[in-house]
């Protein structure tokens, strides 16, 4: 059961072989006794998600008043603590809303909610979603189910954590330079990021607007294109949801790979992937030519520049978005302060973590008078030119392949010290944020240099712009050939 | 360029962000070292080219100007830290 895909689930749901109260209750008793070692969770309500597990029940006994029972009623998943959920806290990871409940639902929430899924609770994550190791969360950090001294990845760790432990069969995540792919990667999981605006932003707290992008995190391909087909659509509350005919992302799943072209970016196989990383990648590309496709040398020119350039813009984008956290409609308050300055000030510096507050000030500073030129317009002209970049690239292959991650996860510490080496990690995911491109994470296989325990190791694959359906028929044709997206760390069993 | 402890004050102070005394030098320390990571990106020419200020290029989208929420005002306001007869408190502003 914990290890069955979302369809083998709903299959079990429809004959009845156990209720949706019964199947929630596995994976809420499984989340007592694993998440005190691996700290997924924020926040877990039994009554609630018994209470939504009851509901689905009942809608797939009396029927949906003429309108079909989706797949996935009564299926449980989580959410992470970024969306909005009304009547459970809404943490984000800060200690500023560390007891907010949010008095209206999330797009995807209610997406989720309406095709009957079941909530199971809120994941934790990196403070605001800045980070990739999910040590910057209030709540603590979340170990990954691997190894418990190694990071999850971030900012989407509990997502990967609870799914790889199985504590969940699927989990909602947000990404904004990686936070989907790298904790997936990193954890052995499959995680999409859509085209920016495919998934509506509503009721999820902003980070960098122009790139933040909300996607499924499963354990196959397959179980995102379900999901997928339920969290995405046009929403008029978000400005900047995309108009677009609803599509059905299963409708190629099963296509034959013959002829596919992946285009191999010269940047992404230089130096700086670990030999472990890039072995298991070697390993993947040789199954996908058995499949029938082909690799070709792409060029990303200007890759090198999309971990500078996304500094500049998502900490502008931040400083803005997180001025909102101000002390006085919602969130947390100093106790003490003379004034309104004061209270503000005081306020945002006990409410915000370390890491928060560099990011809030490299951005206010990047937006200075006398700054804005050189840091903020001179990174959006570079947007252009690394967007360019995969307009021509794409000409000569259909999807892009490379690692998600340099290396795989690392211990706890290792990299906390210095920012830099942080917001390196995610040097192959950035550049498809900054051009809007979709992009996923699957696992290809194992690494292990200096760990005690076999680590996963994640493939990336890029896709066109709404090239989402060609990208999860690329997944599972390799998913069907292989068995590393069925593996879950022995010790969660 | 390399922040000095007057520029960390004056972007805490516009961040809105308290910095005690101990925390200025370990803060200018951390953000020149971001800094000269994104220095990197003065040396590229892009003269002509566009700015590309989002992920995607589409026009800002107008809705008919009519009332579409509904009065919740209890439901927020039982978020805040202090509220009175419907209004945010905040400190004395003007004298």
């Amino acid at each position: 059961m914990i290890n069955a895909s979302l369809k083998q689930l709903s299959a079990a749901l429809a004959a009845k072989k156990l209720s949706a109260v019964e199947m929630a209750t596995i994976f809420l008793d499984r989340i007592e006794k694993f998440n005190p070692a691996l700290n997924a969770f924020i926040t877990t309500d039994r009554a609630k998600t018994l209470a939504q597990a009851r509901a689905a029940d009942e809608s797939r006994k009396v029927g949906a008043g003429g309108t079909a029972i989706s797949p996935l009623c009564g299926i449980p998943l989580a959410h992470k603590d970024i969306f909005c959920t009304r009547g459970w806290r809404t943490t984000c990871g800060s200690k500023i809303l560390a007891d907010f409940v949010s008095p209206y639902d999330a797009n995807v929430v209610e997406k989720l909610a309406a095709a009957g899924m079941v909530t199971l609770g809120k994941l934790n994550m990196d403070e605001f979603a800045m980070g990739s190791s999910n040590e910057s969360s209030y709540f603590g950090p979340v170990k990954n189910p691997w190894d418990v001294s190694c990071v999850p990845g971030g900012s989407s760790g509990g997502s990967a954590a609870a799914i790889a432990a199985r504590l969940t069969p699927a989990a909602t995540g947000t990404d904004t330079g990686g936070s989907i792919r790298q904790p997936a990667a990193l954890c052995g999981l499959t995680g999409l990021k859509p085209t920016y605006g495919v998934v509506s932003r509503y009721g999820m707290i902003a980070f960098a607007s122009s790139l933040d992008q909300a996607g499924p995190m499963a354990k196959s391909a397959e179980d995102c294109t379900l999901l997928l087909n339920a969290m995405a659509g046009f929403d008029a509350r978000d400005s900047t949801s995309l108009e677009r005919t609803p599509e059905d992302y299963s409708r190629d799943l099963d296509k034959p790979l013959a002829g596919l072209r992946i285009g191999l970016p010269k940047e992404f196989f230089g130096e700086g992937m670990d030999t472990d990383v890039r072995a298991a990648v070697e390993a993947a590309l040789t199954e996908y030519r058995k499949l029938g496709a082909t690799t070709v040398e792409v060029r990303l020119p200007n890759s090198g520049l999309s971990v500078p350039a996304y500094y500049v813009i998502a900490p502008a984008e931040a400083s803005s978005n997180l001025s909102r956290f101000d002390g006085v409609r919602y969130g947390h308050r100093a106790a003490e302060y003379d004034d309104l300055a004061e209270m503000y000030s005081r306020s945002r510096a006990q409410g915000f973590g370390a890491e928060v507050k560099r990011r809030i000030l490299i951005g206010t500073y990047v937006l200075s008078h006398g700054y804005y030129d050189a840091y903020y317009l001179q990174a959006q002209k570079i947007r252009r030119l690394i967007a360019a970049d995969f307009v021509a690239a794409f000409k000569d292959c259909d999807v892009i392949m490379g690692p998600t991650s340099p290396s795989v996860a690392f211990a706890f510490g290792a990299k906390s010290a210095d920012p830099v080496q942080m917001y390196l990690s995610d040097i192959y995911t950035i550049s498809t944020n900054l051009a809007g491109l979709p992009g996923m994470s699957l696992p290809c296989g194992f690494g292990n240099t200096q760990l005690a325990n076999p680590m996963p190791v994640g493939l990336q694959i890029i896709g066109n712009w709404f090239g989402e359906a060609k990208m999860l028929n690329v997944a599972h044709q390799y998913q069907k050939v292989t068995d590393w997206h069925t593996r879950m760390p022995e010790k969660m069993r | 360029m390399s922040l000095s402890l007057e520029d960390v004050t004056r972007i805490a102070l516009l961040s809105r962000i308290e910095l005690s005394a101990g925390e200025r030098e370990n803060t200018r320390e951390q953000l020149n070292g971001i800094l000269g990571f994104i220095e990197q990106l003065q040396a590229v020419d892009t003269s002509g080219i566009a700015p590309m200020s989002h992920a995607v290029d589409v026009v800002q989208r107008l809705r008919p100007d009519i009332v579409t929420e509904t009065d919740r005002r209890a439901d927020f306001q039982a978020l805040a830290p202090e509220t009175e007869a419907g209004l945010y408190l905040v400190p004395q502003v003007i004298e």
